[in-house]
């Protein structure tokens, strides 16, 4: 990684430190939920804006991460750290499972294919409600949302936690972007074939993509039941499976910073628009189908092609 | 040597390839020639593992390659320069490079040598190559290849669309990897450059080898070309 990313990296992140003693209480837990759906959307970007894989199916890895987190905890007795281990543990293996399958199709055939397990997810949280409790979902109990002496229940254990989540995420990731791997699947989405011509092994290295993927975007969903005290179905949903891909389009597919902009984007404005009347989703339809129009790169994208060629 | 016995290939269900054969040995260039939908850069996806040999086989110094997935033949240090160049576009010249050093482990001497080869490339390291005029994407492509340190060279219409000072460049550097004792197999449109480089040629003709004829025997009837071409 170079000095220049990293240097905006760090600077991102103090931002977002300062931020918590500046901005009000309201702002700051929203930007505390926004960064874990960021780091959510930054996993989902990994598979997508470097690899070209659209997946439609990204919220069953959410859920596994979600679910294996909150299912041991609430039903098992176990701390924050281990729950938070064997959820990622449980979004790697099903990331795995669902790699091997789904990655034997390619395009519309991949699109379709993820969607369908994300469902089964779905419908299978649905099914056993006796564990999961369905569309109404669980509580996980404030006392056991502690790390020591660290309240992750408390309004600035859950900020700085996920924080702490979100750089790691951000600098994981852009190294490994700027690393030969990350090059590699850059070359992979540009020309598949050429790829394979040059003698990547393109069917295996889309497969660890997808699992490195799948296992960041269930760390976000294990991070999102230990700091909001909540999983439910609803996670597993295919809504789900499509904000990522909406946040890293609208910042910048490919962009390491891209998702944290679309996910700031994306919150603000369905909740300035719902303040506004009921019908919101469509005020934030017209605004996005706008963006499209005339960002096509997303923000960070469009900013980096037309300004800012070194932008990560 | 680069052996092709017989090789039969399709697109799925529709057969294009139905017997081709050649041998091209090292320090010799050997042209394919054919008429658009010959099978020229059918035969060269076949050799490269882009398209399943169904009947037939293509081997390098006796081992077979038409058994091997497609990623495992360019480790065979067997490089393609497909048509069209085909590079990284959103990658810089630096990476492109990189990658191409990447697969068989090759290192600094490797890309220095590649850069020498092609120094106009160095000086735009950190342009992106979808910025690079055709002639540097096509010496890009053609670099790209060589970080393979490659036995055979495969190249599909590399001087296309270039302007004469490029076509000279390139043709000066299948040249020396002829030199340098690589195994050269050349698609190409331009009669001239046959002429002058080909120490053989293999023309197809509907998804078959014909004929095959030493380079020098073309130079000395280049009316052969006209009557089996109609150029």
């Amino acid at each position: 990684m170079s000095h220049r990313d990293t240097f905006l990296h760090l600077s991102v992140i103090a931002v977002l430190f300062a931020a918590f003693f500046v901005l009000p209480a309201y702002h700051s837990g929203s930007l505390a939920r926004i960064m874990v759906l960021a780091i959510y959307a930054m996993g989902y970007n990994l598979a997508f804006g470097y690899t070209g894989l659209l997946s439609l199916g990204h919220a069953l890895f959410f859920a596994a991460g979600m679910y294996g987190l909150g299912l041991t905890m609430q039903l098992g007795g176990w701390a924050a750290i281990p729950a938070f281990a064997l959820a990622l543990v449980a979004s790697l293996v099903v990331a795995g499972v669902v790699g091997v399958l789904a990655l034997r199709t390619r395009g519309v055939g991949f699109m379709i294919v993820t969607l369908m397990f994300a469902q089964a997810g779905y419908l299978t949280a649905l099914y056993f409600v006796q564990y999961t409790r369905g569309d109404e979902g669980f509580v996980i109990d404030q006392a056991a949302r502690a790390i020591g002496p660290a309240d992750l229940s408390s309004e600035a254990g859950r900020y700085f936690a996920a924080l702490f989540l979100f750089a790691v995420t951000l600098l994981v990731i852009g190294a490994l972007v700027r690393a030969p791997f990350g090059r590699t699947l850059i070359a992979i989405r540009e020309n598949e074939a050429r790829a394979t011509m040059l003698g990547y092994d393109v069917q295996r290295l889309k497969w660890i993509a997808l699992v490195v993927s799948g296992t960041i975007s269930g760390a976000a969903g294990a991070a999102y039941a230990l700091l909001f005290g909540y999983a439910g179905a609803s996670f597993a949903g295919v809504q789900y499976s499509i904000f990522p891909l909406l946040y890293v389009l609208l910042g910048g597919a490919g962009t390491t910073l891209g998702p944290l902009i679309g996910a700031i984007f994306m919150f603000y404005l369905i909740d300035l628009s719902s303040g506004i009347t009921n019908a919101y989703m469509l005020i934030a339809g017209v605004v996005l189908v706008l963006l499209t129009m005339f960002l096509p790169h997303g923000i960070l994208g469009t900013l980096r092609k037309r300004a800012l060629p070194w932008l990560p | 040597m680069l052996e092709v016995a017989d090789i039969h290939a399709a697109y799925g269900r529709v057969k294009t390839l139905f017997g081709v054969s050649l041998s091209a040995k090292p320090g010799e260039i050997t042209c394919l020639l054919g008429r658009n939908g010959a099978g020229k850069t059918t035969t060269m996806r076949a050799i490269m593992g882009l398209l399943p040999v169904s009947q037939g086989s293509v081997s390098l110094d006796g081992t077979p390659l038409h058994t091997l997935p497609a990623h495992m033949i360019p480790r065979q240090r067997i490089g393609y320069i497909p048509q069209g160049r085909q590079l990284f576009a959103e990658l810089t010249v630096a990476e492109n490079i990189e990658i191409g050093l990447m697969t068989c482990g090759e290192g600094p001497d490797t890309r220095d040598w590649v850069l020498d080869i092609f120094p106009r490339l160095r000086e735009r390291l950190r342009q992106r190559a979808e910025t690079l005029s055709g002639g540097e994407q096509q010496m890009l492509a053609t670099a790209r290849a060589l970080c393979l340190r490659p036995r055979v060279l495969l190249l599909d219409e590399p001087t296309e669309g270039l302007q004469p000072s490029m076509i000279e460049e390139i043709r000066q550097v299948v040249l020396r990897m002829k030199a340098e004792g690589l195994i050269v197999l050349l698609v190409e449109q331009r009669m001239d450059a046959i002429l002058s480089m080909a120490d053989q040629v293999v023309f197809l003709e509907n998804g078959q080898s014909r004929e095959n004829m030493f380079g020098a025997a073309l130079r000395a009837d280049p009316e052969i070309l006209t009557r089996r071409l109609g150029v």
